[in-house]
């Protein structure tokens, strides 16, 4: 599995945001994006994401032949912006359920992604209750209910305290090792072996 | 998508949803027109299929600037977006459960409305069927209202300007099949056909009108 991004060129309000990136990342790899505030970080992720209209460019998702994979790509990611996509009048276990049945692919079970990120005992709690670094590792734990080969991830630790940045770094690196592709804006290394640097500057 | 469906009618029950507030509204648009028209039963009778049509309409319009503009606030509708599922199909149910929310309750609520504003019971029966037909496109046009504005931070208003010119068939067509029940020379079946078409026809044009402009307006 190959994700090519070709000369992607990303407009916000006729503004260029983003100009010009082209990386191609294998099965098992990850890409760090990081940059100055405002330079463009988000945009490149939600553009890869299939949330924003390309200006120019491709992103293309190929198998192991070189054929292109059916549809568009972004039905092959999962996509942790700065919302954690959560209901708050849900439980934790009504949210896990719906984006697993929503999402289709199912893979861990919500005791068990509630179990990786520390969060068992939160299960029938309304999300609402819990606190802002706990809802983020909730909206982790969604990325693991439902299979996804690619995952784009912006700013995927903010929130968290030590402890569960080290969790979620050993998620990643698990999820890059059964051969999925990483993609996130962070500016905290994952220390994932395949991981590799791109730095966007603010293209005025 | 049933999982959609069965979130969707979870969050309008659970607190701040709002599922009872469209029956409520409705009966307090329909209690104040007697008290406007005052003690002359003759013509509120006549009037009744009117201003029952007119409070569900009112009535279902509310909860629409919450159908995306929520989910976009907490991030779920980029996720909803995302999703290999057609988004107009997505579109078509959340629609679906805002009028399972908002429109069939106002439908079951009809019959004490009507007695309220001296409606008769073949009256009673020709409103709630005619609404039963009808109410569904109101949320099918809503969505297309609601995905325009879902930028804006304060829509309803919006959505209410966009909305009611669009439904104004509906009302027209509605209303001249209950009369068409009540008086005889009047047709009740061709009105009635009408209102079913327009909502069949928006029940597809709708999400489809929706989906296009959500696309477009992501970022």
């Amino acid at each position: 599995m190959k994700l090519i991004i070709e000369k992607l060129n990303l407009n916000r309000a006729s503004q260029e945001i983003v100009s010009n990136i082209s990386f191609e990342l294998s099965a098992g790899e990850a890409l760090i994006v990081t940059g100055e505030n405002g330079s463009g970080k988000s945009t490149t992720l939600r553009g890869i994401a299939g949330l924003m209209p390309l200006n120019d460019g491709s992103i293309r998702l190929l198998d192991e032949t070189g054929k292109q994979f059916e549809g568009e790509v972004r039905e092959y990611c999962h996509y942790l912006g700065h919302q954690n996509g959560m209901k708050p009048a849900l439980t934790v276990r009504e949210n896990l359920d719906f984006w697993q049945k929503f999402c289709g692919e199912p893979d861990l079970s919500i005791e068990e992604a509630l179990d990786e990120v520390d969060l068992a005992h939160t299960i029938d709690l309304p999300f609402s209750y819990l606190s802002a670094g706990m809802k983020r590792r909730v909206s982790i734990a969604r990325l693991l209910v439902s299979d996804r080969p690619i995952w784009i991830l912006d700013e995927p630790t903010a929130g968290l305290d030590a402890q569960s940045v080290k969790m979620f770094t050993e998620l990643c690196k698990n999820f890059c090792e059964g051969g999925g592709i990483l993609i996130a804006a962070t500016h905290l290394p994952l220390g994932i072996e395949t991981e590799r640097t791109l730095e966007i500057k603010a293209s005025n | 998508m049933l999982a959609l469906l069965k979130r969707e009618i979870l969050l309008s029950i659970r607190a701040g949803g709002g599922a009872l507030t469209g029956v409520l509204f409705f009966l307090a648009v329909v209690s104040v027109f007697p008290f406007a028209v005052g003690p002359d039963t003759k013509l509120l009778s006549h009037l009744a299929p009117a201003i029952l049509w007119i409070g569900a309409l009112l009535a279902s319009l509310l909860g629409l600037d919450k159908l995306f503009a929520q989910e976009r606030e907490d991030g779920s509708l980029d996720l909803l977006v995302m999703q290999p599922h057609p988004l107009a199909i997505t579109i078509f149910i959340k629609a679906l459960a805002h009028w399972t929310m908002t429109g069939l309750p106002l439908v079951v609520a009809t019959p004490m409305f009507g007695i309220m504003l001296n409606l008769s019971p073949l009256g009673i029966g020709a409103t709630m069927i005619t609404l039963l037909a009808g109410t569904p496109a109101i949320s099918f046009i809503g969505a297309v209202g609601a995905a325009v504005s879902v930028k804006l931070p304060r829509g309803s208003m919006l959505i209410s300007v966009l909305v009611l010119p669009l439904v104004i068939p509906i009302l027209i067509f509605g209303v001249a099949a209950i009369t068409g029940a009540l008086e005889d020379p009047a047709p009740f079946t061709a009105p009635f056909l009408f209102v079913c078409a327009i909502t069949l026809f928006t029940s597809v044009l709708g999400p489809l009108a929706a989906s296009i402009m959500l696309r477009h307006s992501a970022d």
